[in-house]
């Protein structure tokens, strides 16, 4: 132990502290308001202690789309975890070898991470508008029925949208997909190669159970990244709203602890996904480890 | 390391006897694998951009946007900029007002992340201790930020915990104002929402450092602060760069916090656009976005000429 380490210590221990207060304050601070009274308001004190704002949640008062955004949310999440992996997944093989354009794609992912969200929004926001006059165009121009009868927009949840919330997720699973590789032991595959394995049988068989539970991390990024997403989804979305962006608009006009209650809701799903996944990746890890013992005792 | 790892298998295909049929799929096999990730970068992020550039150059009128070109929506973003010095225009205003909440931001995030981040990798002796508390500063990251933020005002507000508090303890004898829908709630929200990027690449950053290095600098006499400005600082400046990057485009194009914790009083570029898209002025509101990206580079140029990013990988 050298001299003076244990002030430093206890200085950063006491700042450690204070920065989690600060992290988790806020939020405990509303878990509670949420269970306030009937007839309290946005701040304490507490007026009674009831369920009534998360009943008043259900029943759908003042915040009646709450429930189809909730859904969209999920919808689009699992959607977007799903792509975030496979893609991710793919790309992470590629990049294993050389090809050309392999520095511009890399930087590019890079520049969707980091450029401003609102100009990637507004940017797909006017991509889908021209794509969509044009669309109209043509069936004006060549009298096409269909389009003139049927064509509204492009723009949507699952079309523009999704677009929008994967160049958030696909950076993220890239960069992991980076990490996973670069400990990858080539070996394993030159065995299968060498057993007369096809790629896809290495790939299925060898590669996919090693990096499984990376993927669950990445799958878990990507769903939580596109449930909580707001700025790249703002414009690029069309007239449906996903969960946040409903919140977002809920924030000005709800002025019950009711808001606090769908907080409490929101909240709450994302950590029992989390958790969840958290579980299935420690089961997973448990069944492999003993498995893998059963295969030691088998050699020996 | 990527790079050379990279390099590594590179080399491998042709030295493993797969056969003839493997080795010519094998060689094009990078291309198709990598091609969903081109298609969505290209449709979804490249295209944009070139949109938005295009557009900027386009005229509009009360109903739609119309095929142009014409410099007019940069002349209308800097009007009298120039001329009206040394009074400052909207947009100059605008950017001054987003700079400054991007450096406070930048500053406080860096300072606590690098705190927490040395707390957590060179305090810590347990590496399961040290999980845990990385752990602990990630999770309030799993839910809403949206919720995160008013999950302020029933502690800033004019009847909140804090004027209670305060109030209570006889500091202050009326309920204070400038705590909630303020520059000071603003650069709070933000603070809270971001430190967490300054922290996971700087403690990945700091875990690399080699622990000998630190005890050398003891032996060789140097105090705890000359290891920590001549050994510390500079072996995880590329993580303290990646932080930095993410939190000051994260600042800069932000309208969501400042809207909602600046009481939608407080004007930022990205606010600004996002007000003329909902005002449908698409041509203005791009043309402000390729002046926002053309800054947002300047910065992340300046930042980038100091580090390695991809060395970090």
């Amino acid at each position: 132990m050298r001299e003076g380490r244990s002030l430093t210590f206890v200085v950063l221990t006491a700042i450690f502290a204070l920065y989690v207060l600060f992290l988790y304050g806020p939020t405990i601070t509303i878990l509670i308001l949420s269970f306030q009274g009937p007839d309290g308001g946005l701040t304490f004190p507490m007026n009674g202690v009831s369920l009534h704002w998360f009943s008043n949640l259900f029943q759908g008062i003042g915040v009646a789309y709450v429930g189809d955004a909730f859904l969209r949310s999920l919808e689009l999440g699992l959607l977007v975890a799903f792509l975030t992996v496979v893609i991710s997944v793919m790309a992470g093989l590629a990049f294993r070898r050389r090809f050309r354009g392999a520095n511009i794609l890399f930087y590019t992912a890079i520049a969707s991470l980091i450029l401003p969200s609102i100009i990637v929004s507004l940017g797909i926001a006017l991509e889908f508008r021209i794509v969509d006059d044009a669309i109209k165009a043509l069936g004006d121009n060549y009298g096409i029925e269909w389009i003139q009868d049927n064509f509204q927009t492009l723009v949507g949840v699952f079309t523009s949208g999704l677009g929008a919330h994967l160049t958030w997720t696909l950076p993220f699973g890239l960069l992991i997909m980076f990490a996973v590789f670069n400990r990858f032991n080539p070996s394993y595959e030159e065995a299968a190669r060498d057993l007369g394995a096809t790629p896809w049988q290495t790939f299925r068989h060898v590669v996919l159970p090693i990096i499984a539970p990376s993927l669950v991390g990445v799958a878990l990024f990507g769903f939580t990244l596109s449930w909580d997403e707001i700025a790249r989804t703002s414009q690029a979305i069309g007239a449906e709203n996903t969960l946040p962006l409903q919140l977002e608009g809920m924030t000005t006009t709800v002025t019950t602890p009711v808001i606090y209650a769908l907080g409490t809701v929101t909240t709450a799903i994302s950590m029992a996904v989390i958790l969840g996944a958290i579980a299935i990746l420690i089961l997973v890890q448990r069944h492999r480890a003993r498995r893998g013992s059963d295969a030691g005792k088998g050699l020996v | 390391m990527a790079a050379s790892t990279a390099t590594a298998t590179a080399t491998l295909p042709a030295t493993a006897p797969a056969g003839a049929p493997p080795s010519v799929r094998s060689r094009w096999a990078p291309y198709w694998q990598a091609a969903p990730l081109t298609a969505v970068f290209l449709v979804f992020f490249i295209l944009p951009l070139l949109a938005t550039f295009i557009v900027s150059f386009w005229n509009y009128t009360e109903y739609s946007i119309e095929p142009d070109f014409k410099i007019q929506n940069y002349i209308d973003v800097f009007d009298k900029c120039v001329s009206g010095l040394p009074d400052l225009c909207t947009t100059f205003k605008t950017y001054i007002s987003t700079l400054k909440f991007c450096l406070i931001v930048w500053l406080s995030t860096l300072v606590l992340g690098f705190t927490v981040s040395y707390y957590i990798a060179f305090e810590i002796r347990r590496p399961t201790t040290r999980l845990i508390l990385a752990l602990v500063c990630t999770i309030p990251f799993w839910t809403s930020n949206v919720i995160r933020m008013i999950s302020w005002i029933p502690l800033l507000g004019r009847n909140g915990l804090i004027n209670q508090m305060l109030i209570g303890l006889g500091i202050v004898r009326d309920p204070q104002d400038w705590l909630l829908y303020s520059d000071f709630s603003v650069i709070l929200a933000f603070v809270h929402l971001n430190t967490v990027f300054m922290i996971v690449p700087i403690v990945n950053s700091m875990s690399r450092i080699d622990r000998s290095l630190i005890e050398a600098a003891y032996d060789v006499g140097a105090t705890g602060w000359q290891t920590l400005t001549n050994v510390v600082i500079p072996l995880c400046k590329t993580g303290i760069a990646i932080g930095s990057i993410f939190v000051i485009t994260v600042v800069m194009g932000d309208f969501i916090t400042i809207g909602l914790m600046g009481g939608q009083q407080i004007a930022s570029i990205g606010k600004t656009i996002n007000v003329e898209i909902s005002y449908l002025q698409f041509p203005i509101a791009a043309a402000n976005a390729i002046i926002l990206l053309a800054v947002v580079m300047m910065i992340i140029a300046a930042m980038v000429r100091f580090v390695d990013i991809r060395k970090e990988l």
